[in-house]
């Protein structure tokens, strides 16, 4: 147990696992929202472009998307996320190239738990707030998207657990989290392996079971009474 | 209700002449013609009552003149101004009508005051303070000031309706739609409701008022206009109206009304 720890920088491995689900989540949560805003937009050419965006990364495997993270972006266009004078930079430039890919794959998700946030609001409510000279940004911003975000909480929720245990994909551009310790441990300790697997997925465990909950009291009590 | 200065806002047009002008408007719902070559004008001041039968277009003359309806052809104008099409323009505009809806529409994730001063706020630009202190008084003249913190799904029907009407008011408009404003209410809140509106009427708000409330139409209404499949068949004074209507279509509709 304690060499799993000490020769396999377990610490670190789960501290990137955490890292990488929070900054995708808000990545995902900002983009999402865009995305879903375009989708309502009386304005056709932005309305195609949402679902377009929708249809294309929601059916797409988020394993290829994070390999062309790497391939594409950075291999074949040479664009990098890190400064390349940085000692680390492979990790730092790997580390951001995978939560771009998070956050392309899974804000599609976040823009279809909004839209089942959105169908919870009577369309009264935006007439109202467009009679009294809201323009649609600001009918967006007060009056849609808060409802649409309290209605959305569970779905958003499963939508966050999803992307948690998703961030092991990572582990295909070289990402070290969680899953590059059972990759590594594979290739060094094949010993360790049952002791690996259970240390990571009661990682997981522990870290998806109290979202879990706690998005399901959340949504309780934000939810918009009507 | 407290005495106060009169709630409208300032307008462009003096008193008496047409606030409200629509000319040969027309609206299609795909192929059912639910407006046709509508002529109204609403004068500064005038109270105005809708009356229709069902599926007549009343709703839809109400939505067309603050544009939340598109329409094909006429013109609007409002305080002299044609209604802009899409955009900041037609928000601006907006602001100037007050609209108050059957199912009260108050917004449901915020409070009472919140929901008086987001329009002020927002649209208005006016300070938080201030928005405030208008609100309170709005809602203490609709009579609800104890309400204020509290969320639109804690208030009775009468309430949140009373309510809306402060919200529109709190915008200064300088005309309010009504459309059907106490057919969602428990028959003991109508009351409550119609004497807000009528307070209004006296203080020279211009409104144009659709509702099945004969009493209203009698006692604050200036003109009433009567619809039926998307056309204006009569306009006249209240006590005219209902002692001799001219067509078959309002003597009919009438009967049927006053016959409850
Ligand atoms: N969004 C819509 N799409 C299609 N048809 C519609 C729509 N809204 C209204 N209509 C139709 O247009 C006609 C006029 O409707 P409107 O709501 O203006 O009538 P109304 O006079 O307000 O009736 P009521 O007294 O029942 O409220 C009706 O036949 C209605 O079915
Ligand atoms: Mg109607």
């Amino acid at each position: 147990m304690s060499s799993l720890f000490s020769d396999y920088q377990i610490w670190t491995a789960l501290w990137a696992t955490v890292k990488l689900t929070l900054i995708s989540a808000v990545g995902s949560l900002i983009v999402g929202t865009i995305v879903a805003t375009l989708r309502l937009s009386p304005v056709g050419v932005l309305r195609f472009v949402g679902t377009s965006y929708v249809n294309i990364f929601r059916n797409t495997p988020l394993t290829l998307i994070i390999l062309s993270c790497s391939f594409v972006l950075y291999i074949q266009l040479g664009i990098s996320l890190a400064d390349s004078a940085d000692p680390k930079f492979a990790d730092v430039n790997g580390f951001r190239l995978a939560a771009v890919g998070m956050t392309v794959y899974h804000a599609t998700y976040v823009c279809e738990a909004l839209r089942s946030g959105f169908n919870t609001i009577p369309i009264g409510q935006a007439e109202a707030a467009r009679s009294i000279g809201l323009t649609f940004s600001q009918t967006m911003r007060e009056i849609i998207l808060p409802q649409a975000f309290r209605g959305a909480v569970v779905p958003l929720g499963n939508t966050l657990i999803a992307l948690t245990k998703n961030t092991t994909v990572a582990v295909t551009i070289s990402v070290y989290e969680l899953s590059g310790v059972l990759k590594t441990v594979t290739e060094r300790d094949p010993g360790l392996l049952n002791l690996a697997f259970m240390v990571v997925g009661a990682f997981f465990i522990l870290l998806t079971l109290p979202m879990g909950v706690g998005l399901g009291w959340l949504g309780k009590r934000v939810a918009v009474k009507r | 209700m407290t005495d106060q200065a009169p709630p409208a806002g300032e307008t462009n047009v003096a008193s008496g002449e047409a606030l409200v002008r629509m000319a040969g408007v027309n609206k299609h719902f795909g192929d059912l013609h639910v407006l046709r070559d509508i002529d109204l004008e609403v004068a500064k001041g005038e109270v105005v009552v809708v009356l229709g039968p069902s599926g007549s277009g009343k709703s839809t003359l109400c939505r067309t003149i603050n544009r939340l309806e598109t329409y094909e052809s006429g013109t609007i104008t409002i305080d002299g101004q044609p209604l802009p099409e899409e955009g900041a323009e037609l928000a601006k505009l907006r602001a100037d009508v007050g609209m108050v809806f059957q199912s009260f529409n108050l917004f449901a994730h915020k409070t009472i005051l919140q929901n008086v001063t987001l329009g002020p706020i927002k649209a208005r630009k006016i300070g938080k303070a201030e928005a405030e202190q208008r609100a309170m008084d709005l809602l203490k003249r609709v009579g609800v000031q104890e309400q204020a913190e509290k969320y639109p799904a804690q208030l009775s029907g009468g309430q949140q309706q009373r309510v809306a009407i402060a919200r529109s008011l709190a915008m200064r408009p300088k005309v309010m739609l009504f459309d059907e404003p106490t057919s969602a209410l428990d028959p003991e809140m109508i009351n409550e409701v119609l004497d807000v509106m009528a307070g209004l009427a006296k203080d020279g708000m211009t409104m144009i008022v659709v509702t099945h409330e004969m009493g209203f139409a009698r006692r604050a209404a200036d003109r009433v206009v009567f619809m039926a499949d998307g056309q204006i068949l009569e306009q006249q004074a209240p006590e005219e109206f209902f002692a001799n209507p001219r067509s078959d279509r309002a003597k009919d509709f009438l009967s049927k009304i006053l016959t409850h």
